[in-house]
Protein backbone atom coordinates (compact mmCIF):
# COMPACT_ATOMS: atom_id res chain seq x y z
CA UNK A 1 0.00 0.00 0.00
CA UNK A 2 2.94 2.47 0.90
CA UNK A 3 2.43 5.93 2.51
CA UNK A 4 -0.69 8.37 1.05
CA UNK A 5 0.81 12.04 0.59
CA UNK A 6 -1.21 14.62 2.62
CA UNK A 7 -2.96 15.91 -0.53
CA UNK A 8 -3.75 11.80 -1.52
CA UNK A 9 -5.34 11.53 2.00
CA UNK A 10 -6.95 14.80 2.31
CA UNK A 11 -9.01 14.61 -1.17
CA UNK A 12 -10.12 11.31 0.03
CA UNK A 13 -11.13 13.21 3.09
CA UNK A 14 -13.10 15.39 1.26
CA UNK A 15 -14.66 13.19 -1.28
CA UNK A 16 -15.92 11.01 1.70
CA UNK A 17 -17.26 14.11 3.75
CA UNK A 18 -18.87 15.16 0.46
CA UNK A 19 -19.97 12.09 -0.24
CA UNK A 20 -21.68 11.46 3.23
CA UNK A 21 -23.58 14.49 2.28
CA UNK A 22 -25.41 13.67 -0.30
CA UNK A 23 -25.61 10.18 1.22
CA UNK A 24 -27.29 12.20 3.90
CA UNK A 25 -29.20 15.37 1.77
CA UNK A 26 -32.43 13.35 1.05
CA UNK A 27 -32.90 12.85 4.83
CA UNK A 28 -33.15 16.63 5.78
CA UNK A 29 -35.07 17.13 2.18
CA UNK A 30 -38.72 17.68 3.00
CA UNK A 31 -41.65 17.10 0.59
CA UNK A 32 -42.66 20.25 -0.68
CA UNK A 33 -45.60 21.80 1.06
CA UNK A 34 -48.06 23.99 0.87
CA UNK A 35 -48.53 26.40 4.21
CA UNK A 36 -50.62 29.15 5.15
CA UNK A 37 -47.98 31.79 3.58
CA UNK A 38 -47.86 30.22 0.23
CA UNK A 39 -51.37 30.08 0.03
CA UNK A 40 -51.87 33.03 0.82
CA UNK A 41 -49.35 33.88 -1.53
CA UNK A 42 -51.14 32.21 -4.47
CA UNK A 43 -54.42 33.65 -3.09
CA UNK A 44 -52.70 37.07 -3.73
CA UNK A 45 -51.94 36.09 -6.94
CA UNK A 46 -54.68 36.41 -8.21
CA UNK A 47 -56.64 38.75 -5.79
CA UNK A 48 -53.67 41.26 -5.93
CA UNK A 49 -53.96 44.10 -3.38
CA UNK A 50 -57.72 43.55 -3.70
CA UNK A 51 -60.00 43.39 -0.49
CA UNK A 52 -61.49 39.79 -0.49
CA UNK A 53 -64.86 39.64 1.56
CA UNK A 54 -66.41 36.74 3.37
CA UNK A 55 -69.91 36.16 1.68
CA UNK A 56 -72.02 34.93 -1.56
CA UNK A 57 -70.10 32.30 -2.06
CA UNK A 58 -70.81 29.03 -0.21
CA UNK A 59 -68.30 25.72 -0.05
CA UNK A 60 -69.23 22.51 0.36
CA UNK A 61 -67.47 20.60 2.17
CA UNK A 62 -67.88 17.02 4.59
CA UNK A 63 -66.55 18.14 8.03
CA UNK A 64 -65.56 14.55 8.46
CA UNK A 65 -63.72 13.13 5.75
CA UNK A 66 -63.23 9.27 5.74
CA UNK A 67 -60.65 9.11 2.77
CA UNK A 68 -59.00 11.97 1.51
CA UNK A 69 -58.33 10.70 -1.47
CA UNK A 70 -61.60 11.68 -2.96
CA UNK A 71 -63.79 14.32 -0.93
CA UNK A 72 -66.71 15.80 -2.99
CA UNK A 73 -67.02 19.17 -2.97
CA UNK A 74 -69.49 21.75 -4.28
CA UNK A 75 -68.71 25.81 -4.55
CA UNK A 76 -72.24 27.89 -5.05
CA UNK A 77 -72.14 31.61 -5.50
CA UNK A 78 -75.00 33.43 -5.41
CA UNK A 79 -75.62 35.49 -8.06
CA UNK A 80 -77.81 36.11 -10.71
CA UNK A 81 -75.49 35.20 -14.14
CA UNK A 82 -76.74 37.90 -15.84
CA UNK A 83 -74.58 39.60 -18.71
CA UNK A 84 -74.26 43.10 -16.16
CA UNK A 85 -73.81 40.96 -13.03
CA UNK A 86 -71.89 37.95 -13.12
CA UNK A 87 -69.29 35.15 -12.06
CA UNK A 88 -66.32 35.12 -13.84
CA UNK A 89 -63.99 32.93 -12.15
CA UNK A 90 -63.84 30.66 -8.83
CA UNK A 91 -60.98 29.64 -7.39
CA UNK A 92 -59.88 27.06 -5.04
CA UNK A 93 -57.35 26.68 -2.65
CA UNK A 94 -55.63 24.68 0.40
CA UNK A 95 -53.03 24.90 3.02
CA UNK A 96 -51.28 21.46 3.45
CA UNK A 97 -51.18 19.61 0.08
CA UNK A 98 -48.08 19.78 -2.10
CA UNK A 99 -49.57 22.92 -4.34
CA UNK A 100 -51.82 25.62 -2.63
CA UNK A 101 -54.39 25.37 -5.88
CA UNK A 102 -56.74 23.18 -6.25
CA UNK A 103 -58.70 24.08 -9.52
CA UNK A 104 -59.65 27.59 -10.75
CA UNK A 105 -63.61 27.57 -12.59
CA UNK A 106 -64.53 29.87 -15.59
CA UNK A 107 -67.67 30.93 -15.79
CA UNK A 108 -69.75 33.89 -17.25
CA UNK A 109 -73.34 34.92 -18.40
CA UNK A 110 -74.00 31.56 -20.32
CA UNK A 111 -73.55 29.65 -17.24
CA UNK A 112 -76.83 30.29 -16.16
CA UNK A 113 -75.78 29.04 -12.23
CA UNK A 114 -73.05 29.35 -10.41
CA UNK A 115 -72.80 25.65 -8.80
CA UNK A 116 -70.01 23.29 -9.30
CA UNK A 117 -69.13 20.06 -7.67
CA UNK A 118 -65.86 17.84 -7.87
CA UNK A 119 -63.78 15.96 -5.63
CA UNK A 120 -60.37 16.95 -4.40
CA UNK A 121 -57.48 15.30 -2.37
CA UNK A 122 -56.73 16.51 0.45
CA UNK A 123 -53.28 15.51 2.64
CA UNK A 124 -53.88 16.07 6.12
CA UNK A 125 -56.80 18.20 7.81
CA UNK A 126 -56.34 21.64 6.74
CA UNK A 127 -58.44 24.21 5.49
CA UNK A 128 -60.01 24.85 2.23
CA UNK A 129 -60.55 28.38 1.23
CA UNK A 130 -62.87 29.12 -2.21
CA UNK A 131 -62.86 32.44 -3.59
CA UNK A 132 -65.38 34.16 -6.38
CA UNK A 133 -64.30 36.88 -8.89
CA UNK A 134 -67.28 38.79 -9.75
CA UNK A 135 -68.16 40.72 -13.15
CA UNK A 136 -67.60 44.20 -11.09
CA UNK A 137 -63.86 43.13 -10.13
CA UNK A 138 -65.21 42.34 -6.50
CA UNK A 139 -63.73 38.93 -4.76
CA UNK A 140 -65.98 36.73 -2.40
CA UNK A 141 -64.47 34.19 -0.31
CA UNK A 142 -65.86 31.28 2.23
CA UNK A 143 -63.74 28.55 3.96
CA UNK A 144 -64.02 24.96 5.51
CA UNK A 145 -62.03 23.71 8.13
CA UNK A 146 -61.51 20.36 7.19
CA UNK A 147 -60.70 17.21 9.67
CA UNK A 148 -59.13 14.08 7.45
CA UNK A 149 -58.95 10.61 8.76
CA UNK A 150 -56.85 8.28 7.52
CA UNK A 151 -57.43 4.39 6.55
CA UNK A 152 -57.49 2.14 9.29
CA UNK A 153 -55.18 -0.44 7.86
CA UNK A 154 -52.21 1.01 5.84
CA UNK A 155 -51.99 -1.35 3.08
CA UNK A 156 -49.19 -2.29 0.23
CA UNK A 157 -48.92 -2.79 -3.26
CA UNK A 158 -51.96 -4.94 -4.60
CA UNK B 1 -73.67 5.24 14.53
CA UNK B 2 -72.30 4.26 18.08
CA UNK B 3 -68.71 6.15 18.88
CA UNK B 4 -66.18 4.15 21.44
CA UNK B 5 -64.04 5.49 23.28
CA UNK B 6 -60.46 5.02 21.95
CA UNK B 7 -59.19 1.68 23.84
CA UNK B 8 -56.28 1.83 26.04
CA UNK B 9 -55.01 -1.35 25.92
CA UNK B 10 -55.49 -4.25 23.22
CA UNK B 11 -58.78 -3.57 21.42
CA UNK B 12 -59.44 -7.47 22.48
CA UNK B 13 -57.92 -9.20 24.89
CA UNK B 14 -56.89 -12.64 23.55
CA UNK B 15 -57.54 -15.82 25.80
CA UNK B 16 -60.24 -14.06 27.91
CA UNK B 17 -63.39 -15.80 28.72
CA UNK B 18 -66.40 -14.36 27.00
CA UNK B 19 -64.77 -11.62 25.17
CA UNK B 20 -67.57 -12.38 22.69
CA UNK B 21 -70.04 -11.66 24.74
CA UNK B 22 -69.43 -7.63 24.25
CA UNK B 23 -73.00 -7.66 22.04
CA UNK B 24 -75.13 -9.19 24.55
CA UNK B 25 -75.26 -10.82 27.90
CA UNK B 26 -75.23 -14.39 28.08
CA UNK B 27 -77.67 -15.77 30.21
CA UNK B 28 -75.78 -18.45 32.77
CA UNK B 29 -77.31 -21.54 34.58
CA UNK B 30 -77.47 -19.19 37.56
CA UNK B 31 -79.27 -15.83 35.96
CA UNK B 32 -82.47 -18.83 35.52
CA UNK B 33 -82.64 -19.53 39.60
CA UNK B 34 -80.41 -22.11 40.11
CA UNK B 35 -81.69 -25.28 38.57
CA UNK B 36 -80.09 -28.77 38.16
CA UNK B 37 -76.62 -29.04 39.58
CA UNK B 38 -76.94 -26.05 42.07
CA UNK B 39 -79.34 -27.66 43.58
CA UNK B 40 -77.06 -30.69 44.92
CA UNK B 41 -75.82 -29.65 48.18
CA UNK B 42 -72.61 -27.10 48.85
CA UNK B 43 -69.69 -28.11 47.57
CA UNK B 44 -70.71 -29.80 44.78
CA UNK B 45 -73.62 -28.03 43.58
CA UNK B 46 -72.40 -24.24 43.25
CA UNK B 47 -69.29 -25.73 42.31
CA UNK B 48 -70.70 -27.73 39.24
CA UNK B 49 -73.14 -25.20 38.50
CA UNK B 50 -70.51 -22.44 38.34
CA UNK B 51 -68.40 -24.77 35.61
CA UNK B 52 -71.26 -25.55 33.85
CA UNK B 53 -72.03 -21.98 33.39
CA UNK B 54 -68.33 -21.19 32.51
CA UNK B 55 -68.54 -24.45 30.22
CA UNK B 56 -72.18 -23.13 28.54
CA UNK B 57 -70.68 -19.19 28.33
CA UNK B 58 -67.67 -20.49 26.25
CA UNK B 59 -70.06 -22.80 24.39
CA UNK B 60 -72.29 -20.01 23.83
CA UNK B 61 -69.86 -17.36 22.88
CA UNK B 62 -68.27 -19.24 19.99
CA UNK B 63 -71.31 -20.30 18.87
CA UNK B 64 -72.08 -16.17 18.82
CA UNK B 65 -69.03 -15.65 17.64
CA UNK B 66 -69.69 -17.39 13.98
CA UNK B 67 -72.36 -15.53 13.01
CA UNK B 68 -73.81 -12.33 13.50
CA UNK B 69 -77.90 -12.85 13.35
CA UNK B 70 -79.23 -12.42 10.03
CA UNK B 71 -81.70 -9.48 10.65
CA UNK B 72 -78.78 -7.62 11.91
CA UNK B 73 -76.61 -8.11 8.99
CA UNK B 74 -75.84 -4.54 7.53
CA UNK B 75 -73.98 -3.80 4.12
CA UNK B 76 -70.90 -1.79 3.96
CA UNK B 77 -73.02 0.95 2.43
CA UNK B 78 -74.86 1.98 5.93
CA UNK B 79 -71.30 2.24 7.68
CA UNK B 80 -69.93 4.79 5.40
CA UNK B 81 -70.78 8.35 5.24
CA UNK B 82 -73.51 10.30 3.62
CA UNK B 83 -71.40 11.30 0.60
CA UNK B 84 -70.12 8.61 0.32
CA UNK B 85 -73.02 6.87 0.10
CA UNK B 86 -74.35 9.47 -2.88
CA UNK B 87 -71.52 8.60 -4.68
CA UNK B 88 -72.49 5.12 -5.06
CA UNK B 89 -76.46 5.88 -5.83
CA UNK B 90 -75.86 7.83 -8.56
CA UNK B 91 -74.63 6.19 -11.68
CA UNK B 92 -73.26 9.02 -13.32
CA UNK B 93 -71.40 10.07 -10.10
CA UNK B 94 -70.05 6.14 -9.21
CA UNK B 95 -66.54 6.11 -10.86
CA UNK B 96 -67.08 2.50 -10.54
CA UNK B 97 -69.27 2.71 -13.50
CA UNK B 98 -66.13 3.82 -15.45
CA UNK B 99 -65.56 0.01 -15.31
CA UNK B 100 -68.49 -1.03 -15.88
CA UNK B 101 -68.32 0.85 -19.13
CA UNK B 102 -65.36 -0.55 -20.12
CA UNK B 103 -66.50 -4.36 -19.63
CA UNK B 104 -69.34 -3.19 -21.64
CA UNK B 105 -67.02 -2.75 -24.62
CA UNK B 106 -64.83 -5.58 -23.86
CA UNK B 107 -67.89 -7.60 -23.60
CA UNK B 108 -68.19 -6.85 -27.31
CA UNK B 109 -65.33 -7.33 -28.64
CA UNK B 110 -63.82 -10.47 -30.26
CA UNK B 111 -60.26 -11.69 -29.41
CA UNK B 112 -58.08 -12.43 -32.24
CA UNK B 113 -59.74 -15.26 -34.17
CA UNK B 114 -62.79 -15.95 -31.57
CA UNK B 115 -65.82 -14.77 -30.72
CA UNK B 116 -66.63 -11.96 -28.05
CA UNK B 117 -68.05 -12.69 -24.76
CA UNK B 118 -71.50 -11.12 -26.66
CA UNK B 119 -70.91 -14.32 -29.71
CA UNK B 120 -71.91 -16.75 -27.18
CA UNK B 121 -73.64 -14.91 -24.15
CA UNK B 122 -75.69 -12.24 -26.36
CA UNK B 123 -76.99 -9.65 -24.38
CA UNK B 124 -75.13 -9.51 -20.81
CA UNK B 125 -78.21 -7.62 -18.99
CA UNK B 126 -80.38 -10.92 -19.82
CA UNK B 127 -77.67 -13.81 -19.88
CA UNK B 128 -75.84 -12.64 -16.70
CA UNK B 129 -78.50 -11.98 -14.81
CA UNK B 130 -78.16 -13.68 -11.55
CA UNK B 131 -74.84 -15.23 -12.64
CA UNK B 132 -72.26 -12.87 -10.24
CA UNK B 133 -74.88 -13.49 -7.19
CA UNK B 134 -74.14 -16.94 -6.95
CA UNK B 135 -69.92 -16.84 -7.05
CA UNK B 136 -67.74 -18.19 -6.07
CA UNK B 137 -69.68 -21.25 -7.85
CA UNK B 138 -68.55 -25.28 -8.25
CA UNK B 139 -67.04 -25.79 -11.72
CA UNK B 140 -66.63 -29.16 -12.77
CA UNK B 141 -63.99 -28.78 -14.74
CA UNK B 142 -61.72 -27.99 -11.35
CA UNK B 143 -63.38 -29.91 -8.96
CA UNK B 144 -64.13 -27.11 -6.76
CA UNK B 145 -65.41 -23.59 -6.35
CA UNK B 146 -64.11 -20.68 -8.34
CA UNK B 147 -64.54 -17.09 -7.81
CA UNK B 148 -66.38 -14.66 -10.95
CA UNK B 149 -62.26 -13.31 -11.97
CA UNK B 150 -61.40 -17.15 -12.82
CA UNK B 151 -64.68 -17.89 -14.57
CA UNK B 152 -64.12 -15.15 -17.15
CA UNK B 153 -60.59 -16.67 -17.53
CA UNK B 154 -61.90 -20.15 -18.06
CA UNK B 155 -63.77 -18.87 -20.86
CA UNK B 156 -60.95 -17.02 -22.19
CA UNK B 157 -59.08 -20.41 -22.70
CA UNK B 158 -61.23 -22.56 -22.94
CA UNK B 159 -63.13 -21.15 -25.65
CA UNK B 160 -62.06 -17.98 -26.70
CA UNK B 161 -58.39 -19.12 -27.33
CA UNK B 162 -57.43 -16.38 -25.87
CA UNK B 163 -54.42 -15.56 -22.75
CA UNK B 164 -55.83 -15.28 -19.36
CA UNK B 165 -56.00 -12.06 -18.07
CA UNK B 166 -53.61 -10.81 -15.36
CA UNK B 167 -54.91 -10.48 -11.86
CA UNK B 168 -56.33 -6.94 -11.25
CA UNK B 169 -55.78 -6.23 -14.71
CA UNK B 170 -57.68 -3.15 -15.93
CA UNK B 171 -59.61 -5.69 -18.27
CA UNK B 172 -60.37 -8.27 -15.79
CA UNK B 173 -61.96 -6.07 -13.44
CA UNK B 174 -63.79 -4.37 -16.10
CA UNK B 175 -65.43 -7.72 -17.13
CA UNK B 176 -66.02 -9.09 -13.74
CA UNK B 177 -67.60 -5.81 -13.05
CA UNK B 178 -69.99 -5.24 -16.28
CA UNK B 179 -71.05 -8.78 -15.62
CA UNK B 180 -71.24 -8.43 -11.60
CA UNK B 181 -73.67 -5.11 -12.53
CA UNK B 182 -76.22 -7.49 -14.50
CA UNK B 183 -77.18 -8.65 -11.39
CA UNK B 184 -77.15 -5.53 -9.19
CA UNK B 185 -80.37 -5.63 -6.77
CA UNK B 186 -80.21 -9.62 -6.76
CA UNK B 187 -80.06 -11.28 -3.30
CA UNK B 188 -76.55 -13.29 -2.91
CA UNK B 189 -76.91 -17.02 -3.06
CA UNK B 190 -73.30 -18.12 -3.50
CA UNK B 191 -72.19 -21.23 -1.53
CA UNK B 192 -76.25 -22.89 -1.70
CA UNK B 193 -74.87 -25.70 -3.99
CA UNK B 194 -74.22 -28.76 -1.94
CA UNK B 195 -70.91 -29.51 -3.70
CA UNK B 196 -69.86 -26.33 -2.48
CA UNK B 197 -70.13 -27.30 1.30
CA UNK B 198 -67.13 -28.45 2.33
CA UNK B 199 -65.51 -25.47 0.82
CA UNK B 200 -67.80 -23.25 2.65
CA UNK B 201 -66.64 -25.17 5.64
CA UNK B 202 -63.03 -24.15 4.71
CA UNK B 203 -63.68 -20.87 4.02
CA UNK B 204 -65.32 -20.57 7.60
CA UNK B 205 -62.45 -21.98 9.50
CA UNK B 206 -59.67 -19.89 7.66
CA UNK B 207 -62.27 -16.56 8.70
CA UNK B 208 -62.58 -17.57 12.50
CA UNK B 209 -58.63 -18.72 12.41
CA UNK B 210 -56.16 -15.97 14.39
CA UNK B 211 -53.49 -14.92 12.32
CA UNK B 212 -50.62 -12.85 11.85
CA UNK B 213 -48.47 -10.29 14.15
CA UNK B 214 -51.48 -8.85 15.79
CA UNK B 215 -53.02 -12.06 15.83
CA UNK B 216 -56.28 -11.10 14.70
CA UNK B 217 -59.36 -13.16 13.17
CA UNK B 218 -61.70 -11.61 10.51
CA UNK B 219 -64.51 -12.53 13.08
CA UNK B 220 -63.00 -10.76 15.77
CA UNK B 221 -63.24 -7.48 14.07
CA UNK B 222 -66.41 -8.53 11.76
CA UNK B 223 -68.29 -10.44 13.63
CA UNK B 224 -67.63 -9.08 17.48
CA UNK B 225 -67.13 -5.63 16.92
CA UNK B 226 -68.55 -4.42 13.72
CA UNK B 227 -69.73 -0.62 14.66
CA UNK B 228 -66.97 0.39 16.70
CA UNK B 229 -64.12 2.28 15.45
CA UNK B 230 -60.69 1.35 14.71
CA UNK B 231 -58.42 4.32 14.26
CA UNK B 232 -61.15 6.47 13.30
CA UNK B 233 -62.41 4.47 10.47
CA UNK B 234 -65.79 1.95 11.65
CA UNK B 235 -65.52 -1.44 11.20
CA UNK B 236 -68.00 -2.93 8.60
CA UNK B 237 -69.38 -6.69 8.94
CA UNK B 238 -67.33 -7.28 5.61
CA UNK B 239 -70.26 -8.64 3.58
CA UNK B 240 -68.85 -8.44 -0.45
CA UNK B 241 -71.83 -7.16 -1.62
CA UNK B 242 -70.22 -4.61 -3.93
CA UNK B 243 -67.56 -6.26 -6.08
CA UNK B 244 -65.25 -5.15 -7.51
CA UNK B 245 -66.05 -2.01 -5.78
CA UNK B 246 -64.19 1.43 -6.17
CA UNK B 247 -62.13 1.69 -3.30
CA UNK B 248 -61.37 5.45 -2.36
CA UNK B 249 -58.39 4.28 -0.86
CA UNK B 250 -56.98 2.51 -3.72
CA UNK B 251 -58.25 5.71 -5.93
CA UNK B 252 -59.35 2.79 -8.43
CA UNK B 253 -62.14 -0.38 -8.71
CA UNK B 254 -60.09 -3.87 -7.21
CA UNK B 255 -61.57 -7.20 -6.69
CA UNK B 256 -62.65 -8.84 -3.54
CA UNK B 257 -59.12 -10.61 -3.22
CA UNK B 258 -57.30 -7.65 -3.25
CA UNK B 259 -59.35 -6.73 -0.56
CA UNK B 260 -58.53 -9.91 1.44
CA UNK B 261 -54.83 -9.32 0.86
CA UNK B 262 -54.91 -5.71 1.96
CA UNK B 263 -56.55 -6.96 5.30
CA UNK B 264 -54.53 -9.99 5.79
CA UNK B 265 -51.46 -7.27 4.99
CA UNK B 266 -53.47 -5.38 7.80
CA UNK B 267 -52.84 -7.87 10.42
CA UNK B 268 -49.15 -8.10 9.57
CA UNK B 269 -50.17 -11.57 8.55
CA UNK B 270 -48.50 -13.63 5.18
CA UNK B 271 -50.75 -12.42 2.10
CA UNK B 272 -51.94 -15.42 0.01
CA UNK B 273 -51.54 -15.43 -3.59
CA UNK B 274 -54.43 -14.28 -5.98
CA UNK B 275 -56.08 -17.36 -6.87
CA UNK B 276 -54.69 -19.68 -3.92
CA UNK B 277 -57.66 -22.04 -3.22
CA UNK B 278 -57.75 -20.70 0.61
CA UNK B 279 -58.22 -17.36 -1.02
CA UNK B 280 -61.29 -18.38 -2.95
CA UNK B 281 -62.81 -20.74 -0.38
CA UNK B 282 -62.62 -17.72 1.63
CA UNK B 283 -64.92 -15.39 -1.20
CA UNK B 284 -67.16 -18.13 -1.01
CA UNK B 285 -67.58 -18.39 2.66
CA UNK B 286 -67.80 -14.69 3.04
CA UNK B 287 -70.57 -14.84 -0.01
CA UNK B 288 -72.39 -17.28 1.67
CA UNK B 289 -72.24 -15.51 4.59
CA UNK B 290 -74.11 -13.00 3.06
CA UNK B 291 -76.37 -14.90 1.59
CA UNK B 292 -79.62 -13.27 0.76
CA UNK B 293 -78.19 -9.80 0.70
CA UNK B 294 -78.46 -8.14 -2.47
CA UNK B 295 -75.59 -7.37 -5.07
CA UNK B 296 -74.55 -3.44 -4.83
CA UNK B 297 -71.46 -3.67 -7.77
CA UNK B 298 -69.95 -1.69 -8.20
CA UNK B 299 -69.96 -0.02 -4.78
CA UNK B 300 -67.77 2.64 -3.35
CA UNK B 301 -65.95 1.93 -0.03
CA UNK B 302 -63.76 4.39 2.02
CA UNK C 1 -58.52 3.56 -23.16
CA UNK C 2 -60.08 6.57 -21.37
CA UNK C 3 -63.66 6.05 -21.03
CA UNK C 4 -65.77 8.92 -19.97
CA UNK C 5 -69.14 9.18 -18.53
CA UNK C 6 -71.39 12.23 -19.59
CA UNK C 7 -74.60 13.22 -18.58
CA UNK C 8 -76.74 16.19 -21.00
CA UNK C 9 -80.05 16.04 -20.88
CA UNK C 10 -82.09 15.32 -23.91
CA UNK C 11 -84.13 18.30 -24.26
CA UNK C 12 -84.19 20.97 -22.33
CA UNK C 13 -86.27 24.48 -22.17
CA UNK C 14 -85.04 27.77 -23.92
CA UNK C 15 -83.06 29.91 -21.06
CA UNK C 16 -83.16 27.05 -18.52
CA UNK C 17 -80.10 26.20 -16.46
CA UNK C 18 -79.38 22.53 -17.15
CA UNK C 19 -76.96 20.75 -14.94
CA UNK C 20 -73.97 18.71 -16.89
CA UNK C 21 -72.60 15.65 -15.38
CA UNK C 22 -68.53 14.48 -16.39
CA UNK C 23 -66.91 11.54 -15.06
CA UNK C 24 -63.64 10.51 -16.56
CA UNK C 25 -60.79 7.70 -15.67
CA UNK C 26 -58.03 8.80 -15.37
CA UNK C 27 -55.37 8.15 -12.63
CA UNK C 28 -54.66 11.74 -11.78
CA UNK C 29 -50.90 10.93 -10.83
CA UNK C 30 -49.86 13.90 -9.23
CA UNK C 31 -46.53 13.31 -8.97
CA UNK C 32 -45.45 13.12 -5.40
CA UNK C 33 -46.17 9.70 -5.43
CA UNK C 34 -42.91 7.01 -5.26
CA UNK C 35 -42.97 3.73 -6.18
CA UNK C 36 -41.62 0.42 -4.30
CA UNK C 37 -37.92 0.95 -5.58
CA UNK C 38 -38.26 5.03 -3.77
CA UNK C 39 -38.24 6.66 -7.41
CA UNK C 40 -40.69 9.50 -7.86
CA UNK C 41 -43.66 8.39 -10.26
CA UNK C 42 -43.58 11.44 -12.88
CA UNK C 43 -47.18 13.51 -12.76
CA UNK C 44 -49.37 13.14 -15.27
CA UNK C 45 -53.05 14.86 -15.00
CA UNK C 46 -55.95 16.32 -16.71
CA UNK C 47 -54.86 19.81 -16.21
CA UNK C 48 -58.04 21.70 -18.44
CA UNK C 49 -61.33 20.78 -19.02
CA UNK C 50 -63.31 22.73 -21.59
CA UNK C 51 -67.13 22.62 -22.73
CA UNK C 52 -67.87 24.20 -26.04
CA UNK C 53 -71.77 24.83 -27.10
CA UNK C 54 -72.14 24.91 -30.90
CA UNK C 55 -68.45 26.19 -30.78
CA UNK C 56 -68.60 28.51 -27.74
CA UNK C 57 -67.03 27.94 -25.13
CA UNK C 58 -69.17 28.01 -22.22
CA UNK C 59 -67.04 26.28 -18.72
CA UNK C 60 -63.44 25.88 -18.57
CA UNK C 61 -61.70 24.67 -15.54
CA UNK C 62 -58.28 24.43 -14.94
CA UNK C 63 -57.05 21.10 -13.09
CA UNK C 64 -54.62 20.77 -10.68
CA UNK C 65 -52.90 17.46 -8.68
CA UNK C 66 -55.59 18.23 -5.88
CA UNK C 67 -58.34 17.20 -8.51
CA UNK C 68 -59.28 13.25 -7.15
CA UNK C 69 -58.45 10.88 -9.35
CA UNK C 70 -61.15 9.94 -12.33
CA UNK C 71 -62.01 13.73 -12.23
CA UNK C 72 -65.77 14.06 -11.44
CA UNK C 73 -66.91 17.70 -12.83
CA UNK C 74 -70.75 18.76 -12.50
CA UNK C 75 -71.74 22.53 -14.21
CA UNK C 76 -74.58 24.33 -15.30
CA UNK C 77 -74.64 25.96 -18.67
CA UNK C 78 -77.96 27.85 -20.14
CA UNK C 79 -79.92 25.80 -23.06
CA UNK C 80 -79.71 28.55 -25.97
CA UNK C 81 -80.58 26.53 -28.57
CA UNK C 82 -80.70 22.94 -30.06
CA UNK C 83 -77.16 21.60 -31.12
CA UNK C 84 -73.98 19.69 -30.13
CA UNK C 85 -71.92 20.50 -26.57
CA UNK C 86 -68.55 19.08 -26.76
CA UNK C 87 -66.41 18.63 -23.42
CA UNK C 88 -62.43 18.07 -23.79
CA UNK C 89 -60.31 16.92 -21.57
CA UNK C 90 -56.78 17.73 -22.11
CA UNK C 91 -53.83 15.83 -20.87
CA UNK C 92 -50.20 16.48 -19.70
CA UNK C 93 -49.26 13.78 -21.79
CA UNK C 94 -51.44 11.58 -24.78
CA UNK C 95 -54.05 13.11 -26.65
CA UNK C 96 -56.98 15.13 -25.61
CA UNK C 97 -60.33 13.21 -25.30
CA UNK C 98 -63.45 14.72 -26.60
CA UNK C 99 -67.28 13.79 -25.92
CA UNK C 100 -69.67 15.28 -27.73
CA UNK C 101 -73.55 14.97 -26.74
CA UNK C 102 -76.53 16.42 -28.72
CA UNK C 103 -79.62 18.49 -27.18
CA UNK C 104 -82.96 19.72 -28.40
CA UNK C 105 -83.76 22.97 -27.05
CA UNK C 106 -87.71 23.57 -27.21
Amino acid sequence: MGERGPTESSTRRHFLAAAGAVALAPIFVRPARATPDTMAAAIREVVGEAPVREGKITLELPPLVENGNAVPMTVTVDSPMTAAEHVKRIHVFNEKNPQPNIATFHLGPRAGKAKISTRVRLADSQKVIAIAELSDGSFWSANADMIVTLAACLEESP
Amino acid sequence: MRLSPSPRGPLLKPGAVGWAKRRRRVPTTSDRGGHGASRLSPPYGPLLAGMASVVSCLLISTLLAAEIPQNERRSGTAFMSRDTQAMQEDDRANPGMLAVLDGEALWNQAPAGAKACAGCHGDASSSMKGVAARYPAFAEARGRPIDLEQRINLCRTEHQHAPPLAWEARELLALTAYVANQSRGMPITAGMDERTRPFVEAGRSLYNRRQGQLDLSCAQCHDDNWGKRLAGSVIPQAHPTGYPEYRLEWQSIGSLQRRLRSCTFGVRAEQLPYGAPEQVDLELYLMWRARGMPLETPAVRP
Amino acid sequence: MTQALVNVPAKAKRGEAIEIKTLISHPMETGYRHDTNGAAIPRDIIHTFVARYNGEEVFRADLHPAIAANPFITFFTVATESGVIELTWTLDHGEPVTQKANIIVE
